[in-house]
């Protein structure tokens, strides 16, 4: 046959000692600098924030309840962070496996494998998550305190406790369960009749493939917009805003997006995945630029609105973000809309940039650190007011989770031939040319 | 496509894989071919003819722009220079008011930009008769038009290469 010919077809990623250790040293210059940052926000820092806290907690004693600022909220805060935005972007590999399978996409057949090894980071995010609700729940969460909803407790909080029914505990860890192991069975399945795939050959496994991924839609229709407020929303609990679900989901859709264009680039750098040519990165581009807009679409959607009715309610979430706290967010505010609107869409623009890989490379890296500072800024305000901050705690943090995700991912492609050779749509991929 | 007096060969394709495969014997044969019209878009046409990309998007780009600062320049004079309106409380240059507005500007100045150079580039103007090689190419034949002024062969020679390429007929046309 031709393919065979033409392609190294079963090539096989092997994930050496040597790149094994790269990971390991961004684990380890992670956990140092969150050591670091630990340190530094428990004694310097820390005092310093705690002294301020108490200040102003005393000055707005008189005004109602105010919680002092604890230093172990920011690290809880960071660690949140950081397992939504990862347990997103492998949640929408699996995502972007499901859609090209039921669109019976054909240019990225040869591709597939890739996002398709993002859903094993899954379990994972899953623990690490359970774990940071179990002892965080408390300074992520606000509507977790106990008294909220007694109409008789001094904290009784109106609008928290006509949340109550949706927002307690138990139903919130019961949803997590649900969303988390829909999704990491839904990706056992689409692995395992791919690789199946693999051994015999029949275009059974795909069709079977393109009904678990129909089913998947289907759920994921419904969990990610329900995880979204949970995971995001539900730190602000007297806002809300009717976009959100679709906000988070187009901030994970194109950092994964992102990652997958990333990770192949890096991949073809090693020479792999000759299968992948200048017409395959090219459509991967424009994938990365559309979402850009289509995030940016949603994001000014939700802004607009907010701002333009006016209602306080509403636009405290903003003004927290544009000016409250002393301008404390603003310039993170404005470089969240210029790294990930304006950028990519100058420089992806042009059919030559979406053809080179160099290019490619700059801007996946920014639009990832652009939607991890998205998220940055969707979860800080609303639990750590003006005491946030962006020092090696939160960089060693994102180092940690990086590195465990590399070195996950990599495991993952390891572990199955990087191209799904029997594929039916393999052939249509190979003689992609746009 | 703008050359439109002289004489002209037209050969007529029954197929478009033959006139595919045709092109680049043709070309290397020494014929300049002037263009060729196809019912349906040819995957692969414009690498056989070995045209240059389009500068369309180029085009669009600044259409697009001039939409954009059109659309900023007509509400901020209206809302702002002219008549200050203030309006819900907001200061009288709201800028995300106005985005919506420019971006809708934006993509009609793009749209309408971009498809009126396709007409002046195609000859499709209202009032200009477009240049047909032949109707059929519009239904169900594939047409390819050389100038025979461009060409050194003479007409018998070029009309029996398109013939040996699978043309299955050779017509004269002039304008």
């Amino acid at each position: 046959m031709k393919l065979e010919e033409k392609l190294v077809i079963d090539e096989r990623f092997v994930f050496t000692t040597k790149a094994k250790n790269k990971v390991f040293t961004i684990i380890g210059l992670g956990l140092f600098l969150f050591a670091l940052g630990m340190y530094m926000v428990m004694s310097g820092g820390g005092h310093h924030e705690d002294a301020h806290g108490a200040v102003q907690a005393a000055g707005h004693a008189a005004k109602g309840h105010h919680e002092a600022f604890n230093w172990m909220t920011r690290v809880w805060v960071n660690l949140w962070h950081n397992t939504v935005f990862f347990a997103g972007v492998s949640v929408m590999g699996v995502f972007i496996v499901a859609y090209n399978y039921v669109a019976y996409a054909g240019w990225s057949a040869g591709l597939i494998r890739v996002p398709m090894s993002f859903g094993s980071f899954l379990p994972y995010a899953f623990g690490i998550m359970l774990i940071v609700f179990f002892f965080g729940h408390h300074d992520l969460f606000h509507w977790t305190h106990d008294g909220l909803t007694d109409p008789n407790s001094p904290h009784y909080d109106r609008i928290i406790a006509g949340k109550s029914g949706f927002l307690n505990t138990p139903f919130y860890l019961i949803r997590m369960v649900i969303y988390f192991s829909l999704w990491i069975y839904i990706n056992h399945l689409i692995r395992k009749n791919s690789f199946a795939e693999d051994i015999n050959g029949t275009h059974t496994y795909w069709h079977k493939n393109t009904i678990v991924c129909t089913v998947f839609l289907i759920i994921f229709g419904v969990t990610s917009s329900m995880s979204a407020w949970d995971f995001v929303m539900s730190v602000d609990p007297h806002w809300f805003s009717t976009m959100f679900g679709w906000y988070v989901f187009a901030s994970w859709h194109v950092s994964a997006i992102a990652a997958v264009t990333l990770i192949v680039v890096l991949l073809k750098e090693r020479g792999y995945l000759t299968i992948v040519t200048e017409n395959h990165l090219h459509d991967l581009g424009k994938f990365m630029f559309a979402f850009s807009i289509f995030w940016t679409y949603i994001w000014f959607s939700q802004f607009l609105l907010i701002f333009y009715a006016h209602i306080p309610e509403e636009t405290v979430y903003f003004l927290d973000r544009m000016k409250n706290y002393g301008n404390h967010y603003t310039g993170i505010f404005y470089l969240n809309i210029f790294i990930n609107f304006i950028f990519p869409f100058l420089v992806l623009m042009t059919r030559d940039a979406k053809r080179h890989m160099i290019i490619l490379k700059i801007v996946s890296i920014a639009i990832l650190f652009g939607h991890w500072l998205d998220f940055y800024l969707m979860l800080t305000p609303g639990t750590l007011k003006g005491h946030s901050g962006f020092g090696p705690l939160e960089i060693g943090t994102a180092l940690v989770f990086l590195g465990v995700f590399i070195y996950v991912i990599a495991n993952a492609l390891s572990k199955a031939p990087l191209v799904a050779k029997n594929h039916p749509m393999l052939e249509e991929s190979l003689h992609h040319n746009i | 496509m703008s050359a439109t007096s002289g004489k002209f060969l037209v050969g007529i394709f029954d197929d478009e894989d033959v006139l595919l495969h045709s092109i680049p014997d043709i070309r290397n044969s020494g014929i300049k071919i002037l263009e060729v019209f196809s019912p349906f878009p040819l995957h692969g046409l414009d690498e056989a003819l070995g045209y240059e990309r389009s500068k369309l998007d180029v085009a669009a780009f600044f259409f697009g722009l001039t939409g954009t600062l059109t659309a900023l320049t007509m509400i901020s004079y209206m809302m702002f220079f002219d008549w200050p309106m203030m309006i819900g409380g907001k200061s009288n240059f709201p800028l995300p008011d106005f985005i919506p507005v420019t971006f809708e500007l934006t993509v009609l100045f793009c749209a309408y930009g971009m498809t009126i150079t396709f007409f002046i580039i195609s000859n499709l103007l209202p009032g200009v008769k477009p240049i047909l090689f032949d109707k059929r190419c519009t239904d169900h034949k594939f047409v390819m038009a050389i100038d025979l002024s461009k060409n050194k062969m003479s007409e018998e020679e070029i009309t029996s290469i398109l013939k040996e390429n699978g043309a299955s007929e050779v017509n004269q046309k002039e304008f």
